[in-house]
């Protein structure tokens, strides 16, 4: 080894502060979503054909929001259940949450919408109905939207359960230690000490997990159900306007997941700045 | 007040934490435990409360069997204090709350007794004002003096201490080791894992030296540092003490 200097890296502009250009950290993601956004928006108020589309589409906003909001209040309800089930110490218990988180996350959801529709529910609506009718004189159906929903729910449970049962996991051991050693019940150190600690890993992915159900309800129109994505399809069949239609019902699902995730990103500053500083 | 018999503990069924301990702690008496890392002294400690459960032996803490299974484990619990190495303070909760919950959840008290309660606590180990405080705001050794003040609050007959400076600065292992030194001098019965040979010095009544999970030598903290009789136990104090 011949002790030369070494070769002078290549002259560079002195940085003298970590200071980036207005133009680096400008969110043009942003502003150009806005633009494609008030494009679509201007499109709908001017252009004839547009506001035709939104006419007949903009209706089957309220079964998509309707089944949203069920989607996710019996997954979150499964999620939890099949998620605390999972950390039971029962083996039976354990081993049911198990098998249904692997079951359902290893099945894409159209095969699964249509299995639970057209098999699952006939076969054991008819199983019960056969009884009510004996019993009351009474049976029930399930629509078709509802049946929809429902797998949807199962799917978005088997999901919220990993979620619940990783934030259960986040909290430390030593806090279920320190609860029980001063007497605490198992369930009272949960649900005093576990769980609200683990709510901060929870909410996050469980408002992603609300903008992916807003967006699968679109699967409700493979059952005919007159969602928008139903709607934008049956307008562009029906009058050849393929790209007034889906240009319609794309805008409306991305205004609506664009605002939810804008609420989420609040709702999680929030919590990281509550946070802050904590051990 | 204490009596361990035949203690055992094995891991995994290979890793024998605790072999065979027998130790009896009487009311009032402070017993300071010590020994290398890993030789399973917390291990003991937890045992007491069945934090780990036990693979051999009795615990009796207070007349009651507690590897018996009729035994309420959670009402023995609330008699037994234990402080930890890393305080274990519920950081979603104030300080006052922090003492008060198993006041009011196990001990059924209502918000203003259990209120009362607390700052009285809080106050006995010198930080009143922090009561509204997260325990974010507070020091290492703030945190500390709170969890041993919720364990007190509960009036328990028995206080476990496991390494409770270990993981504090230095400058606040005395206001910690005060407290403690208080609560001795007080005729609380202790139970302490440390490595504050200084606080042994002070205010154990028995120094118990364990290694591999073994009690190797038991007697007044004086002798055992100075005279040890085992080899083991004097390998251990030529390491620490200086």
């Amino acid at each position: 080894m011949t002790s030369e200097a070494p070769a002078k890296a290549p002259a560079r502009k002195k940085q003298l502060s970590d200071e980036r250009p207005w133009w680096d950290t400008f969110p043009w993601w942003g502003a150009l979503i806005f633009a494609i956004l008030l494009w679509m928006g201007w499109q709908i108020a001017t252009n004839e054909n547009y506001d035709l589309a939104w006419d007949r589409i903009i209706p089957g906003l309220r079964i998509t929001i309707i089944s949203t909001l069920q989607a996710f209040a019996i997954a979150l309800i499964i999620g939890l259940l099949a998620g605390m089930g999972q950390l039971s110490r029962n083996v039976v218990l354990r081993n049911v949450a198990r098998t249904y988180v692997e079951f359902i996350r290893g099945i894409p959801i159209l095969p699964l919408i249509f299995t639970v529709a057209l098999i699952v529910v006939p076969e054991t609506s008819e199983a019960i109905n056969s009884r009510l009718d004996a019993w009351f004189g009474w049976t029930f159906d399930l629509s078709f939207q509802m049946r929809a929903t429902v797998t949807l729910a199962l799917i978005y449970g088997a999901y919220m359960a990993e979620i619940f049962r990783g934030g259960i996991q986040s909290v430390p051991p030593g806090q279920t230690e320190a609860g029980r050693s001063l007497g605490l019940t198992r369930r009272q150190s949960m649900n005093s000490v576990v769980l609200p600690q683990a709510m901060r890993a929870i909410i996050p992915p469980l408002g992603n997990d609300f903008i992916a159900i807003l967006k699968d309800t679109s699967l409700l129109s493979v059952l005919g159900v007159l969602e928008i994505t139903q709607r934008a399809r049956q307008f562009s069949a029906s009058t050849f306007k393929f790209r007034e239609g889906y240009f319609v019902v794309a805008f409306i699902y991305l205004i609506l997941t664009l605002s939810l995730s804008l609420l989420l990103g609040v709702l999680e500053r929030r919590m990281s700045r509550d946070r802050k500083g904590q051990r | 007040m204490i009596t361990l018999t035949g203690l055992s503990k094995t891991f995994d069924k290979t890793i024998h934490a605790v072999r065979n301990v027998d130790l009896q702690i009487n009311e009032g008496e402070v017993v300071v435990i010590v020994g290398p890392s890993g030789s399973g002294k917390s291990t003991v400690l937890r045992c007491i409360n069945l934090l780990e459960i036990p693979t051999e032996g009795s615990v009796v803490v207070d007349g009651h069997e507690l590897t018996d299974p009729a035994t309420d484990i959670d009402a023995v619990r609330a008699e037994v204090g234990m402080v930890f190495q890393q305080f274990n303070l519920f950081p979603h909760l104030t300080v006052l709350e922090n003492v008060t919950l198993a006041l009011r959840k196990v001990r059924k008290y209502s918000k203003e007794e259990a209120n009362e309660i607390a700052l009285r606590q809080l106050t006995r180990v010198g930080i009143p004002e922090k009561a509204n405080a997260y325990p974010r705001q507070l020091s290492g050794g703030q945190q500390q003096r709170v969890a041993i003040a919720r364990s007190l609050a509960m009036e328990p007959k028995v206080m476990l201490f496991d390494e409770p400076t270990s993981a504090l600065d230095p400058e606040m292992v005395k206001e910690v080791l005060d407290v403690m030194l208080g609560l001795a001098a007080e005729g609380m019965t202790m139970v302490v894992v440390t490595h504050e040979m200084g606080f042994a010095r002070a205010a154990a009544d028995r120094l118990v030296f364990i290694d591999e999970g073994e009690i190797v030598e038991v007697g007044p903290p004086e002798e055992v540092f100075t005279s040890p009789v085992q080899q083991r136990t004097k390998d251990f104090f030529a390491k620490i003490l200086y």
